[in-house]
């Protein structure tokens, strides 16, 4: 393995966790705001502020570490993708910000303000959404060199179908993952009412999201024939991720093992993920940059791997005794137990 | 819109969201170390006011963090979407403590989580107090990284440039630069610092607001002693930051000195207006110059006319050192007349005009954070990395920052605003009497 190689998968490890718990959070709050709605806040305000309070500022120190890390590693990102993505990112900024304080603010300040909760919710579908264009933009095609300098084709980008297919893909992941994520966690606190409301969520989430990733496979084809080529090479790791998922629908329909499904989902996100990651090696966007020229120099590529792996040493047990504390204490789940400050 | 004005948008943009990141930032620093304070004190004395205390500060925390978490994560990004040509030389040589402040955020933020939701779960105390020391490293230690990236833009080390590529690169050299023991101390006390008056502030306004309870006095004279233990240790700090200048970045010394010629003997100039050369109505103090410069009166101070034009910063921030110097001394002087008072059970300490004056000191501190970021980073111009690149040169090309601007101001206003609004109504739905009796009938019942 080269140190490029290593650089990359720690990254992409790390973006795959954000992608995990952010969207558990991200559906969440949208669940949350689209209960209040319909009238149905009871059954899952608990459930949900039980699980996000305690965790949601590290959800987001998963999305610093995968930039700050993507530049110290490949320092090019930030020239190619800084210039180009400035309003992007700005965006997914603003609605972060608006959305991790007013989280803070009502959860700790005034509780139960109607316009908090829908900004929030929304905002939370919002932000997958500006975020995935970093993917659509590293298909390639959308970014030109003038002068010298790289130049996003806003045109360009907002017309091609692409873009729209994994916009979509990302909200149907983001409540898919987070719905039958809530069902096990509803289960596990013996809500039932949560639970089937939870789990007719998760299945009503599961169609949209296979048909858009095959859609996306299929404009691929037509958008960057290379990335298309290789991901084939691959079609094991898709096959099996697809099985998974199978599976999980499978599971939550017969109401069974909630634990497993999600698992499985986890497995199935996971495979397809990497899959994506690997096909698209070496380019970090086609086909400007590969990962080769964008990479640091050796010295400070060991220092970072260095500093990573004693910060695991670090960081492993911590999460280990956060997660013990508050997604595996029964009395802390089903909300015996409230001992906030 | 051409280069020139993304280049000023950028600098407005990155001036905005730092110096609004900094005040939540600063207050993150300091209050885990005060939490603890309060709380371990409480634990000492077996005294349920403190640990209120704590438990109370720990509250109103949650919301500083939040917007100090959002303001961070939004720099961090800007650094690379406004300074992508900084940031790709930079990555290759200082990524490394950047990389190294993630793991301190997540190391504040995973036992942040936990200790705010496990009060009153262990039976003893101080297993829960043991919580919020990883909380404490971890924060400092997010303070130190950074203001290590930001003495590498000082004084820039550990890395050669041949030919326009780098080469020799040593992270470590790089992080150890001359900048870093000073910045890195003068940051961390003044954090603590400012921390302190802030809460001083609060308890003293309480108690002008008619609530008379012990709590807040004891709140009161817990933070003052502590402001003045770590108002006397940042002006130490900052002292040894003017040597520190005076050996590596003179022309900053020189311009926040309004110091033209090089002499030996130099005085350090106080406030006053500038006509061409001319300094006007000033206050002199003979020999102070060379003292803070050198650490002797008769010691020779290098003047502003000894540098190129083109490299000299914008002399208005002789103000800010100014401001910032004097705000310290100011706040030594009460806290000190406050604790001596209150030994010598001085009467005029808890008279309302003193109280007032208390009550500012918290604002003035923040605002001396402020001047002092603003005479580091532009007494650093015109460059972005001091002798290596300019500010223009480091700036993106994108046509659309001033726009951002606008979004990013509006963003910032309903922060500022929200988290001031949600602050104020958390502490008035609960006053500290209320909450102490509520815990007296809770406490009556059951011990768990
Ligand atoms: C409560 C805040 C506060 C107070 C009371 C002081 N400072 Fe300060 N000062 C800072 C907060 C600060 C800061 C915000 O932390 C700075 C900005 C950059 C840095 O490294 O620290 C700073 C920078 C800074 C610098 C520039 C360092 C550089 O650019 O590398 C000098 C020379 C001093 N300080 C000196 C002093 C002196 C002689 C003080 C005497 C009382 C003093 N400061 C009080
Ligand atoms: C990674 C580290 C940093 C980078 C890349 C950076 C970059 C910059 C740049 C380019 C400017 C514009 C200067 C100008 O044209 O006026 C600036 C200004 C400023 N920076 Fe830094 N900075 C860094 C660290 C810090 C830190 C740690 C602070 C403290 C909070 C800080 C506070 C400020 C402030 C307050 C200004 C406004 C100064 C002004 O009014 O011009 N910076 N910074
Ligand atoms: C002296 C100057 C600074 C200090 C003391 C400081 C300190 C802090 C603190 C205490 C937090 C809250 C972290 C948490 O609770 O998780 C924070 C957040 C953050 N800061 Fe700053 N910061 C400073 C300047 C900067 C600068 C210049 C940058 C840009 C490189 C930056 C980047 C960040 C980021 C990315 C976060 C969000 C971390 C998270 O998501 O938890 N900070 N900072």
């Amino acid at each position: 393995m080269t140190l490029e190689i290593v650089g990359i998968s720690v990254l992409w490890l790390f973006l795959f966790g954000y992608l995990i718990i952010a969207s558990i959070d991200f559906g969440a709050g949208f669940f949350n705001a689209y209960s209040l709605l319909t009238g149905r806040q009871h059954i899952l305000t608990n459930i949900i502020q039980r699980y996000l309070s305690p965790v949601w500022e590290v959800t987001n120190v998963f999305l610093v570490f995968f930039f700050v890390g993507v530049v110290g590693f490949f320092p090019k990102t930030a020239f190619y993708y800084g210039t180009t993505l400035l309003v992007p990112a700005s965006i997914a900024i603003i609605l972060l910000a608006i959305r991790g304080s007013y989280y803070a603010f009502e959860t700790y300040g005034s509780r139960g303000h109607k316009g908090y909760s829908f900004m929030y919710g929304i905002a939370g579908l919002f932000i997958p959404a500006s975020l995935s264009i970093v993917l659509t933009i590293s298909e390639g095609g959308f970014v030109s060199m003038v002068d010298g300098q790289p130049v996003l084709d806003y045109w360009e980008l907002f017309t091609n179908p692409l873009t729209w297919s994994i916009v979509v893909l990302s909200i149907a992941a983001v409540l898919y993952i987070s719905a039958v994520f809530l069902t096990w966690y509803a289960d596990k606190a013996k809500d039932a009412k949560a639970t089937s409301l939870m789990r007719k969520y998760a299945l009503l989430w599961s169609l949209p999201l296979i048909i858009t990733a095959i859609g996306i496979m299929v404009e691929l084809r037509q958008h960057n024939a290379e990335h298309y080529g290789r991901m084939l090479d691959f079609w094991w790791l898709f096959a099996i991720s697809a099985v998974m998922y199978v599976g999980t629908v499978w599971l939550i329909w017969k109401r069974k093992k909630y634990g497993l499904a999600l698992s499985l989902l986890i497995g199935q996100f996971a495979l397809a993920f990497f899959a994506y990651g690997i096909s698209h090696y070496p380019y970090l966007l086609y086909p400007h940059l590969t990962l080769y020229d964008g990479f640091t120099n050796p010295t400070m590529a060991v220092a970072l791997i260095i500093a990573f792996i004693a910060g695991l040493g670090l960081l492993i047990p911590s999460l280990y005794l956060l997660l013990k504390l508050f997604l595996f204490n029964k009395d802390y789940v089903r909300g015996k137990k409230d001992n906030h400050a | 819109m051409g280069n020139e004005e993304s280049v000023f948008f950028s600098r407005v943009l990155t001036e905005l969201t730092l110096s609004f990141h900094i005040i939540y930032a600063t207050i993150g620093v300091g209050v885990p170390l005060m939490i603890m304070i309060a709380q371990w004190v409480g634990i000492k004395k077996n005294d349920e006011h403190y640990i209120l205390l704590a438990r109370r500060i720990a509250r109103g925390f949650v919301i500083t963090v939040a917007v100090g978490v959002v303001t961070g994560t939004a720099i961090g990004l800007q650094l690379s979407l406004l300074w992508p040509n900084f940031m790709q030389l930079a990555g290759n040589v200082i990524a490394l403590p950047l990389f190294l402040e993630t793991f301190a955020f997540f190391f504040e933020a995973i036992f942040l989580g936990i200790y705010l939701y496990t009060w009153d779960r262990f039976e003893n105390q101080k297993k829960h107090l043991l919580l919020l020391i990883p909380v404490a490293i971890g924060a400092s230690a997010s303070a130190v990284f950074i203001t290590i990236v930001n003495a590498f833009m000082n004084a820039p080390q550990g890395f050669d440039i041949l030919n326009g590529e780098l080469i020799n690169i040593q992270p470590l050299v790089a992080m150890l630069n001359p900048a870093m023991p000073t910045k890195v101390a003068h940051v961390l006390v003044t954090a603590y610092m400012t921390t302190a008056f802030v809460l001083a502030s609060i308890a003293a306004f309480r108690l002008l607001k008619g609530s008379n309870h012990i709590y807040h006095k004891k709140s009161l004279f817990l933070m003052l002693k502590l402001g003045l233990i770590f108002g006397i240790a940042a002006a130490i700090i900052g002292d040894f930051s003017g040597k520190y200048l005076a050996a590596y970045q003179p022309e900053k010394l020189a311009a926040a000195e309004w110091h033209f010629e090089t002499e030996k003997g130099a005085p350090l100039v106080l406030l006053g207006i500038l006509d061409g050369e001319e300094v006007k109505y000033a206050f002199k103090i003979p020999y102070a110059l060379s003292i803070l410069a050198h650490g002797s009166p008769a010691t020779e101070v290098t003047g502003l006319n000894d540098f190129p034009q083109d490299e000299i910063p914008p002399l208005y921030i002789h103000y800010l050192f100014d401001g910032m110097v004097m705000i310290g001394m100011f706040l030594v002087f009460i806290s000190f007349v406050y604790v001596i008072g209150k030994i010598r059970k001085w009467k005029f300490i808890s008279s309302r005009w003193f109280r007032w004056i208390v009550v500012m000191g918290g604002p003035l501190a923040i605002l001396a954070i402020e001047f002092g970021w603003w005479l580091a980073e532009v007494g650093r111009q015109p460059w972005i990395l001091k002798g290596f690149m300019r500010t223009a040169e480091g700036a993106t090309t994108s046509n659309n920052v001033d726009i951002m601007l606008i979004l990013f101001s509006g963003l910032y206003l309903i922060l500022g605003i929200g988290s001031v609004v949600v602050l104020r109504r958390m502490f008035r739905n609960n006053p500290v009497e209320q909450e102490l009796e509520d815990r007296h009938a809770e406490k009556g019942g059951d011990f768990t």
